[in-house]
C-alpha cells in the first residue's frame, strides 16, 4: 500500500507539472467500485491512505462511516458504494480511502471516500470526454461530468464537487434529520 | 532613506482605536459644569494628539484636520477658556464617533460621508468661536481656528537646528513643516553648509537646518507644539514677527518648496508639495476603492493580539524548563538500565508537568481582560439612558478578569444586548422609580469574576423585575406552556430566551421586538457557555452567563459505549453513580427517571441516542455519570469510565458539520478520533422530548 501511494503522489506531482504544460490535458485519477470505473480529476485529490478504521458519528447517515484523523484534522469518512445504492463487501487489502479536497459554498473542506482499489492515472483532452448520458429520473447523474471511452472500457468522470458536497449529501437525508431521529430515540 | 512606512498603519490604526476608546471613557468621566479636573482632559488630549501626529505621519490629512479641531477645543477647557459644557461633550463625542468612522474609512479605503464631518466640524468652530473676545479664523476651518490666546503677533521667525540623530527617533522634518503650514503661510530657508561630502554622508543623519518664517496668527504655544516631539534634538529659537516687520500676509499659502540637497529626505513645505506627496499613496486607495466598493468591514477584524510582556517571559521561562527535563531524559537514555527506573519516572512526571504549564501559559497569551469588551458599555449607557429619559448609574466590576479572545469576540453583542434591554425595560423611568419608593437613578451593574474553572458574568439591574404574569399569559397564547401546570419560576423566565416573544408595551427602536435573547443565547450556546435569568418583581433582574476559560482545551472524562468512546467534559460532571433497579421508575411509560439522592434524574442512555450496538443496555451493569448544565442534571448512561485526559477541541464542522449532541472532536492518544458531548446540547435534545 505504502508503495503505491508514493507512486501516485509522484505521478500526481507529474501529472501537474504535465498539465501546465499543455494546458489541454487533463489527468483523472481512476478507481473501480463494484466493477466499475470511475475517475476523478487528479487535481482534487490530496492524498491515498489504506483503510483504517474510523470513529462513528452519531445519527450520521449510514454512508457516513465515520471521521478519521488526519494529521491532526478531523476529516469524514464516506463509503461511495453506500452513497451509490450498492451493496456493501468487506474491506480488504485494496481498499483505500481518496482524501479529496471539495470546494463549496463554505469554503473547502476534506472529504475521504472509501473505495474498493485504485486503478490508474488517464491522460484526457478535453475533446475525449462525452457528455453524460440522460437517463430521464431513473438515475442521477448530476454528480458525472462525463465520459470516456478507453481500451479496458468505458470510464465515468466524476465531479468531486457535487458528489461529496456535504449539504446535497445532507438534503438526501431530508426526510430524517439527525434532529428528529435523536429525539425519536430519547422518547 | 526611504522606509516602507505602509507597515506601521496597522499598527497606527490598533493605536488609534484604542486611543479613541481613551477619549471616549475621558470624557464620559467628564462632569459638566464642575470645576474641571485638569488630568482628566489632559489623558484627552493626549490621546487625540497621537491620532493627529500618527495620522500626520501617514498622510490621512482630513483626520488629522479634524483631530486638530477638537483638540483646540480641548485646549481651550484645559485653560478654562471655554467652559466644560454638556454641549462641549456630547460635541466631543459624537467627533470621536466620526473620527471612529473616518479612521475605519481610511484603513479599508473608502470614503464617509463629508456631511457629517462638515456638520460636525461647524458644530466644533460654533463652541469654539463662543468666547468672542478670542480673535477667531473662520475663514480657515482646517487651520487652527482657536489658536488665539497670546497677544497677536504677525507671525514667527524660527530658527530650527535639528542634532544630527533627530531622524534617529522616527521624527522628520517634513511632517513638521506641514504641520507649521497648516498654521499660516510658510517660508523656509535651508542651510546646507553644514552637509559633508557624499563620501562621508551618513544617509540615517539630519545635517541641514532651516530658518522658517511663518505668517499667520498662530500662538506661541501652537508653535511650540509643532517641535514638542523633537525638543531634546534640536536647537530652537522662536521670535516673534514684529507686524511691521510682515511684509504683506499672503491670502492663501503658497511657500515657495525648499529643495535641500542631500539624500535625507526631501522636505517640501506647503500644501501643494504636500498633496505631490502623498498624491501616489491617494490614488492608490481610490484605484482600489473603485475596484470593489463594498470591502467588508467585519472582514478586516484585526487578527493579531496585543500580549504583556510577563506572559511571554514566563512561557519563555518554561520553554527553559521543557529543554532542562528534555536533556535530563536524553541523559538518562544514553546508558539506561534497570536501576534508573525510578529516575526515568521522575524525569516523566517533571515533563509532564512542564508541558502542563507550558499549555497553559501558551493558552494564556489568548487570554485578554474584558474590559475590552466592557469599555464600550459606559458610552452606550449614557447614550441610551439619555435617549430614554432615564438616569442610570452603571457599575462595573472585575474589568480585569480574562478570557479567551475568540470568547471575549463573541460575547460583546449578546451583552450589548442584555444591558439595552435593563436599560430599556428592567428600569423604570425616575418618577415611576420614585412611587415605588427607590432612588430615581437606576443601577446596572456588570461583573465579571473567576470560579471553579469558569468565567461568570453578570448584569444586574435594580428595576422592575420580569413580569411573570404577562410571561406566563404569552406563554400559553403562543402555546409553549400548558394550562392548568404549575410551572417554576426558571421554566417561566426561561420563555424569554424564546424567539418572537416579547412583552414589551411598546416597541422602541432600543429593543423589544421579541428578536434577539433567542440569539443571545445560541451566541452563548456556541462558545460553550450558558445562560441563567433570576428575577425578583420589583427588585430587579440579574442575568449570569458562564463561559469556560478557554475554547481550545478542555479536561475530558473519556467513557465506552459499545466499541465507541467519547469524552465528557470533566466540569460537566457532578459524580458517577451505580444504578439500582428498584430506584428507578417509567414516567407514563417512556420516560426513565432515577430517584438521585430524593430528586428525580432523568436518564438518558448514550447507546440509544446514538444508535451505538453492542453497548451496555443493563442499567444495573453500567454506570450513570450524572451530568449538570444550564442549571439541569441529567444521567447519562455509559458501559464504563476511561481516563481522564487533557483534549485539545478540533472542530468536526470545518470538513463535516454540525453533530447535535457533539460539541466538537479530538485526537485521542492512541491517534484515533473521540468525540466531545455537548452536555447542555442533550440536555436540550432531551427537553424537548419529555
Amino acid at each position: 500500500m505504502e508503495k503505491k501511494t508514493t507512486e501516485l503522489a509522484t505521478l500526481g506531482q507529474r501529472g501537474l507539472l504535465k498539465r501546465e504544460a499543455a494546458a489541454e490535458g487533463l489527468q483523472y485519477l481512476t478507481f473501480s467500485l463494484a466493477g466499475e470505473e470511475y475517475g476523478v480529476d487528479i487535481l482534487k485529490v490530496q492524498e491515498i491512505r489504506g483503510w483504517a478504521p474510523v470513529t462513528k458519528v452519531p445519527n450520521a447517515p449510514a454512508f457516513v462511516r465515520g471521521v478519521m484523523n488526519l494529521r491532526g484534522a478531523i476529516v469524514p469518512v464516506i463509503d461511495l458504494r453506500l452513497r451509490f445504492g450498492l451493496e456493501t463487501v468487506e474491506y480488504t487489502k485494496t481498499t483505500v480511502v481518496i482524501v479529496a479536497t471539495v470546494q463549496s459554498a463554505n469554503g473547502s473542506r476534506i472529504i475521504g471516500t472509501v473505495v474498493d482499489g485504485v486503478s490508474d492515472v488517464l491522460n484526457l483532452n478535453a475533446a475525449d470526454i462525452q457528455p453524460a448520458p440522460d437517463f430521464g429520473t431513473a438515475v442521477h447523474t448530476d454528480f458525472i461530468s462525463g465520459l470516456v471511452t478507453v481500451d479496458s472500457g468505458m470510464v465515468m468522470l466524476l465531479d468531486v464537487d457535487r458528489l461529496l458536497s456535504v449539504e446535497e449529501m445532507f438534503a438526501l437525508e431530508n426526510v430524517r434529520p439527525a434532529e428528529s431521529h435523536i429525539t425519536a430515540a430519547a422518547a | 532613506m526611504a522606509i516602507d512606512i505602509g507597515q506601521f498603519v496597522q499598527t497606527f490604526f490598533e493605536e488609534s482605536f484604542e486611543g479613541l476608546d481613551i477619549m471616549e471613557a475621558g470624557l464620559l468621566a467628564l462632569e459638566p459644569g464642575v470645576t474641571t479636573d485638569l488630568e482628566k482632559i489632559n489623558t484627552i488630549f493626549r490621546a487625540a494628539h497621537s491620532i493627529k501626529g500618527g495620522s500626520g505621519t501617514f498622510g490621512f490629512k482630513d483626520v488629522t484636520d479634524f483631530t486638530h479641531l477638537m483638540e483646540t477645543l480641548l485646549d481651550g477647557m484645559r485653560e478654562g477658556r471655554l467652559g466644560v459644557t454638556t454641549e462641549g461633550v456630547t460635541a466631543l463625542l459624537h467627533s470621536v464617533d466620526c473620527l471612529r468612522e473616518m479612521l475605519v474609512a481610511a484603513r479599508e479605503h473608502i470614503s464617509v460621508e463629508p456631511e457629517q464631518i462638515q456638520e460636525l466640524r461647524a458644530r466644533l468652530s460654533r463652541l469654539l468661536n463662543r468666547k468672542p473676545a478670542e480673535s477667531q479664523a473662520e475663514s480657515k476651518p482646517s487651520a487652527a481656528p482657536g489658536a488665539a490666546a497670546a497677544p497677536r503677533a504677525a507671525g514667527w521667525r524660527i530658527q530650527f537646528r535639528p542634532h544630527p540623530q533627530l531622524m534617529h527617533s522616527g521624527n522628520d522634518p517634513v511632517r513638521m513643516f506641514r504641520e507649521l503650514a497648516g498654521l499660516g503661510a510658510l517660508q523656509a530657508r535651508a542651510d546646507a553648509s553644514q552637509l559633508p561630502k557624499l563620501a562621508d554622508l551618513r544617509p540615517e543623519d539630519c545635517y541641514l537646518s532651516w530658518e522658517l518664517e511663518l505668517r499667520g496668527d498662530a500662538t506661541r504655544e501652537a508653535v511650540a507644539e509643532v517641535f514638542a516631539w523633537v525638543e531634546g534634538d534640536c536647537d530652537l529659537n522662536l521670535e516673534p514677527l514684529t507686524a511691521e516687520a510682515a511684509p504683506e500676509a499672503p491670502a492663501k499659502p503658497a511657500p515657495p518648496p525648499v529643495a535641500p540637497p542631500g539624500p535625507s529626505a526631501g522636505p517640501q513645505t506647503g500644501e501643494e508639495g504636500q498633496q505631490g506627496e502623498l498624491l501616489l499613496e491617494r490614488r492608490k486607495g481610490e484605484d482600489r476603492r473603485k475596484g470593489d466598493r463594498r470591502v467588508n468591514v467585519a472582514a478586516s477584524d484585526s487578527a493579531s493580539i496585543r500580549v504583556g510582556i510577563d506572559k511571554v517571559d514566563a512561557v519563555i521561562n518554561l520553554v527553559g524548563e521543557l529543554v532542562t527535563t528534555q536533556s535530563m531524559l536524553s541523559a538518562l537514555g544514553e546508558d539506561f538500565d534497570m536501576s534508573r527506573l525510578d529516575k526515568l519516572h521522575e524525569a516523566l512526571d517533571q515533563l509532564d508537568r512542564n508541558t502542563r504549564d507550558l499549555q497553559e501559559h501558551v493558552m494564556r497569551i489568548r487570554m485578554l481582560p474584558v474590559s475590552s469588551v466592557f469599555s464600550r458599555f459606559p458610552r452606550m449607557v449614557h447614550d441610551v439612558s439619555a435617549k430614554l429619559g432615564k438616569q442610570v448609574e452603571l457599575r462595573i466590576n472585575g474589568e480585569q478578569t480574562e478570557l479567551d479572545k475568540t470568547v471575549i469576540e463573541k460575547i460583546g453583542d449578546p451583552l450589548v444586548h442584555l444591558i439595552r434591554n435593563s436599560l430599556d425595560h428592567g428600569l423604570e423611568p425616575p418618577d415611576e422609580r420614585a412611587r415605588a419608593g427607590k432612588p430615581e437613578t437606576g443601577v446596572i451593574s456588570l461583573d465579571a469574576y473567576h470560579k471553579s474553572g469558569s468565567i461568570f458574568i453578570e448584569v444586574d439591574d435594580d428595576g422592575r423585575g420580569l413580569n411573570r404574569e404577562a410571561l406566563l399569559r404569552k406563554g400559553l397564547q403562543e402555546g409553549l406552556l400548558r394550562p392548568g401546570e404549575e410551572y417554576s419560576d426558571e421554566q417561566i423566565y426561561d420563555l424569554i430566551f424564546h424567539p418572537g416573544l416579547s412583552t414589551a408595551k411598546q416597541l422602541s427602536d432600543v429593543s423589544g421586538r421579541g428578536v434577539g435573547m433567542d440569539v443571545v443565547r445560541s451566541n452563548i450556546h456556541d462558545v460553550g457557555g450558558s445562560i441563567q435569568i433570576a428575577s425578583r418583581p420589583g427588585q430587579g433582574t440579574r442575568i449570569t452567563i458562564s463561559l469556560p476559560l478557554t475554547l481550545a482545551i478542555l479536561d475530558g472524562q473519556l467513557v465506552s459505549v459499545g466499541e465507541d468512546c467519547y469524552i465528557i467534559p470533566l466540569l460537566s460532571i457532578i459524580e458517577s453513580v451505580q444504578v439500582r433497579v428498584d430506584a428507578v421508575n417509567r414516567v407514563a411509560g417512556k420516560g426513565e427517571v432515577f430517584r438521585f439522592r430524593g430528586q428525580p434524574l432523568p436518564i438518558l442512555r448514550l447507546y440509544e441516542l446514538f444508535g451505538t450496538e453492542g453497548a451496555v443496555s443493563d442499567l444495573e451493569k453500567g454506570l450513570l455519570v450524572v451530568v449538570e448544565a444550564d442549571g439541569r442534571q441529567v444521567g447519562l448512561f455509559v458501559d464504563d469510565l476511561e481516563g481522564q485526559q487533557q483534549v485539545s477541541i478540533k472542530s468536526l464542522e470545518k470538513n463535516f458539520r454540525r453533530v447535535s449532541g457533539v460539541a466538537g472532536a479530538t485526537i485521542l492518544g492512541d491517534g484515533r478520533v473521540g468525540l466531545i458531548l455537548d452536555i447542555s446540547g442533550l440536555i436540550r435534545v432531551n427537553n424537548v422530548a419529555l
